[in-house]
């Protein structure tokens, strides 16, 4: 029997409920990522406004990319949430924040004092220099921090598996005990969709940056990693 | 239409033991261009960024054509006032047009009743609207970035502009260009401006009024040729370099050495020309004295005797005089 049909077979048998494991995988990642946001964007913003609260926010967020996050899901069970989706969407989540909070901060300061002093010097309203000139200049930045998060949520959700919350990674993890029996077809129809899910939120994402990086900002936006955010305040690339 | 008056007024910021800005009184007159002089430190932001109530006065009062500042909305206030400031503070997402409509875009103004008053204003400061009315604020000059900063603050056509150190960022040469440029436009616009600078030579230069500060207070207010002549104390004569002859008479007009007419056989010079171009036509016409006439009625003569009897009893006087063999 070659892999493809194998891999046919399995996702066309009932008993191994492939719709049902692909839709709790999603909603992992969809939660991780949604909360990630809710969570990372506002304290963020606080964050910029308020010197102790940026030194830790920076420092705790840099402590957990130092953690394995196969630690997270560990610890997250022996926790009151105990096992299942709960403690593996937070695990997620603590790994999905450090980005999009240090891009927050790092784009909020990232503007140039001026520009703000101008907006206000002429008059515009607390609200319309936020609307007309801050978030358009933070959100690029913003954007590549919730891209840098999503991929990595994608990538590590099937590991959620471990702590039995489902999804694509029972494939994965079920399939490698069974690699030399039925061959590598149960591996591979949990690796394939999470790779290529990994690279969709990727393009995908990358594309949502483009799409929000106003015109004259696109050249020096690209993946904006973490506290380069000097390329938003004008700064940046000198255009011939 | 905007006169502008400081009446006692002072900020102490909280924490500090001396007030940044101390009890300061000093009245602008519309249309002139008034220019706030002093070190960094002296309070001199401090007392600009009062007037659009960027910052609020502790004790004094600011009016404009008599109007307390602080019973106007701050936000009208400031949109009826220009702002351009030395880090010109481009939005740099919005281009050279777009930057310019802000504050008529925030006024509510049709963008398409706009699109002729940016051209024409970018043509005031000298940009090409074609080349330049699309473009993005990074892909300009510094110099050419401030004209856009000047473009943007007239946008609404208010009467009173306020300009935080405007060319202070600048090299020597697109700076003294720039204040050739706002003369220029001054003499067509007749705003009534409020300048900052630690320039001595761009305050003499362009104010019609300066206001020399230090720590916080008002050490002396009047027209450039005054404060020369007359400094009030030993720190405006050294700032000003009032012993130096040859500042003095960059910027001290032919009027204040008027003698009356006996056998001048140079000029007519205007009465507002500066000593020193008047000596210099002197020396090089060999004329020993040259007429002066005030809106084309010849009103005197400045001769070559007369400066060198004034250079010689200028009171105060530290410096040798000019070595001039008359």
């Amino acid at each position: 029997m070659n892999t493809i049909s194998a891999i046919q077979q399995f996702i066309q048998n009932p008993y191994n409920d492939y719709g049902g494991h692909m839709q709790t995988f999603l909603i992992i990642c969809l939660l991780a990522i949604v909360w990630s946001v809710v969570i990372a964007v506002p304290l963020g913003v606080l964050a910029a406004q308020n010197r102790r609260i940026a030194f830790l926010a920076t420092n705790i967020s840099g402590l957990g990319r130092a953690i394995p996050t196969i630690a997270f899901f560990g610890f997250a069970t022996t926790t009151a949430l105990g096992i299942g989706i709960k403690p593996a969407v937070i695990a997620l989540i603590v790994l999905g924040i450090p980005p999009i909070l240090l891009n927050t901060i790092a784009g909020l300061q990232g503007i140039d004092p001026a520009v703000t002093d101008a907006a206000r010097g002429m008059g515009m309203t607390p609200v319309q220099a936020l609307l007309r000139v801050q978030l358009p200049l933070v959100v690029p930045v913003v954007a590549a921090g919730v891209r840098t998060s999503a991929v990595q949520i994608v990538a590590t959700a099937p590991l959620a598996a471990i702590i039995g919350a489902g999804g694509l990674g029972d494939y994965i993890l079920g399939g490698i005990g069974l690699v030399s029996l039925i061959g590598p077809a149960e591996v591979l129809v949990g690796v394939i969709p999470v790779i290529a899910l990994a690279l969709l939120t990727e393009y995908g994402l990358a594309a949502l940056q483009r799409a929000l990086t106003p015109v004259a900002l696109r050249q020096s936006a690209q993946r904006a990693p973490v506290g380069a955010a000097s390329a938003q305040n004008g700064k940046g690339v000198m255009a011939a | 239409m905007a006169k502008i008056e400081f009446v006692h007024v002072t900020k102490q910021y909280p924490g500090t033991t001396r007030a940044a800005v101390d009890d300061v009184s000093l009245t602008v007159a519309e249309g002139t261009l008034c220019m706030l002089l002093g070190t960094s430190g002296s309070g001199k932001t401090t007392l600009l960024r009062m007037i659009n109530r960027l910052i609020d006065p502790s004790a004094g009062q600011i009016l404009i054509d008599g109007k307390p500042t602080t019973e106007q909305d701050p936000i009208a206030l400031r949109r009826s006032i220009g702002y351009v400031i030395q880090q010109i503070g481009l939005f740099p997402h919005l281009t050279i047009a777009e930057n310019v409509r802000v504050v008529p875009n925030i006024l509510g103004q049709p963008k398409d009743a706009t699109a002729a008053r940016v051209d024409a204003l970018l043509n005031l400061v000298g940009l090409d609207p074609a080349e330049y009315r699309n473009r993005f604020p990074r892909q300009l000059s510094g110099g050419q970035q401030q004209r856009v900063g000047l473009a943007r603050a007239l946008a609404a056509d208010p009467d009173l502009l306020l300009m935080d150190e405007p060319f202070g960022a600048l090299d020597a040469i697109t700076r003294e260009r720039m204040q050739d440029e706002l003369r220029r436009i001054q003499r067509d616009v007749h705003k009534t401006i409020v300048f900052v600078t630690h320039d001595v030579q761009e305050a003499l230069k362009l104010g019609d009024q300066i206001a020399v500060m230090s720590d916080g207070q008002l050490v002396q207010a009047g027209p450039p040729a005054e404060l020369l002549l007359h400094p009030a104390d030993d720190f405006v004569a050294r700032l000003l370099g009032a012993d130096n002859p040859l500042s003095l008479y960059e910027h001290v007009s032919v009027a204040t050495l008027l003698e009356p007419l006996a056998g001048a056989t140079g000029g007519p010079i205007d009465a507002a020309t500066p000593v020193l171009q008047a000596l210099l036509t002197l020396v090089q016409t060999s004329a020993a004295a040259l007429a002066v006439s005030r809106d084309g009625t010849v009103v005197g003569q400045v001769s070559l005797d007369g400066i060198q009897r004034r250079l010689r009893a200028a009171p105060g006087q530290k410096t040798p005089p000019l070595p001039i063999n008359a």
